[in-house]
């Protein structure tokens, strides 16, 4: 499988998804962690650009993170899959290559 | 240096603070006050026990001047005052009572 | 401003990044907490992604990192009574206040009545009251 692009810092401060997003190609995966899981939110800034996103993507965040910052279940945006530390290392296994967005 | 404690040894800092929070049992606390030539009594075991629980709720030790207040708070303010404390442990009621506790070293306190 | 025992300058931390990812918040939290002990007129605000450092239930165990978001509600302990958060930052984020953890400090002056320390103020006001702090600290 393609390229496994993850990102780990916050849209709000950094444009590492912005460029994720603008260099990824179709039919890639994209997971979210650390700093980064604030891009899986709904109703904020990003949620639109993201969901737009989601028709080209698939997208993981990582769970461990977002109950870290106290952001549950119900605030991550429809589509968006929750995967544990297990996950992320089957999602880079899977991949050929993986390009973190650091 | 390790402290020794019924046949088991527990690691702890330079400065003889337990090194893992989860260790803490009152023999050790027992064992540290032996090793200061103190013996621990009921009112030592007061602070000892609200500063445990002071940890566990807010995952600090509070300052002497936050541990004499709400000491006082808790258990009347005849004990609320710093020359209470410091007669109960007379290294520093931070310091020493929070050795005893298991708990690191305050914040701030240097 | 004199009261006997030195001079009280108006503190302000500024926090501005999410817990975990990085230190600052924790650092803050520490220094914020060192310096209490001085007496001085402080206040806290968050802006931007800071404002993640306040959500409530906050669960770090899957991360092997130390909640050190139970120690905000300390904060009214150490006579932290200004806690201030801006609400652009918060309405960005599709956050609002209720998703915020309750900042409380017992007022000795009114026989311990538990008061709030947590305001949040819109842009202009918190422009206001960056700009008349005397010293300022930036996370």
């Amino acid at each position: 499988m393609a390229v496994l692009h993850t990102v780990n810092k916050s849209p709000f401060e950094r444009n590492a998804l912005e460029s994720c997003l603008r260099l990824a190609k179709a039919g890639s995966s994209i997971l979210l962690f650390e700093d980064g899981v604030v891009g899986a939110m709904q109703n904020t800034r990003f949620s639109e650009r993201i969901a737009q996103a989601m028709h080209d993507f698939s997208f993981y965040v990582l769970g461990p993170d977002i109950k870290a910052r106290g952001l549950g279940g119900d605030k991550i945006i429809d589509g968006i899959q929750v995967v544990d530390y297990n996950d992320f290392v089957d999602l880079t296994t899977a991949h050929d290559t993986v390009q973190s967005w650091l | 240096m390790p402290l020794e404690v019924n046949g088991k040894s527990f690691e702890t800092d330079e400065e003889g603070y337990l090194a893992n929070l989860s260790d803490w049992q009152p023999e050790l606390a027992n064992a540290m006050a032996e090793a200061d030539g103190a013996e621990l009594g009921e009112n030592h075991w007061e602070v000892i026990n609200f500063l445990r629980s002071y940890y566990e709720e807010y995952q600090i030790a509070p300052a002497v001047r936050v541990l004499t207040k709400a000491i006082g708070k808790k258990l009347g303010k005849d004990k609320g005052n710093s020359k209470y404390l410091y007669e109960l442990f007379p290294y520093g009621p931070a310091k020493q009572a929070c050795k005893y506790a298991g708990l690191p070293k305050p914040t701030g306190c240097v | 401003m004199e009261n006997g025992e030195g001079v009280v300058k108006k503190f302000c931390y500024i926090n501005r990044k999410a817990p975990y990812g990085t230190i600052y918040a924790l650092e803050s939290l520490e220094v914020v907490l060192i310096a209490a002990a001085f007496d001085q007129d402080i206040s806290l605000v968050f802006a931007d992604d800071g404002v993640y450092q306040l959500t409530k239930g906050q669960d770090t165990e899957g991360i092997g990192m130390k909640n050190f978001s139970k120690t905000y509600t300390a904060l009214g302990d150490y006579d932290i009574k200004k806690v201030y958060v801006e609400k652009e930052s918060l309405e960005e984020r599709g956050l609002s206040a209720d998703d915020l953890q309750a900042l409380k400090y017992e007022d000795e002056d009114d026989d311990w009545a538990e008061k709030d320390s947590l305001f949040i103020v819109g842009r202009n006001d918190l422009a206001t009251i960056i700009d008349e702090q005397d010293v300022i600290l930036s996370f």
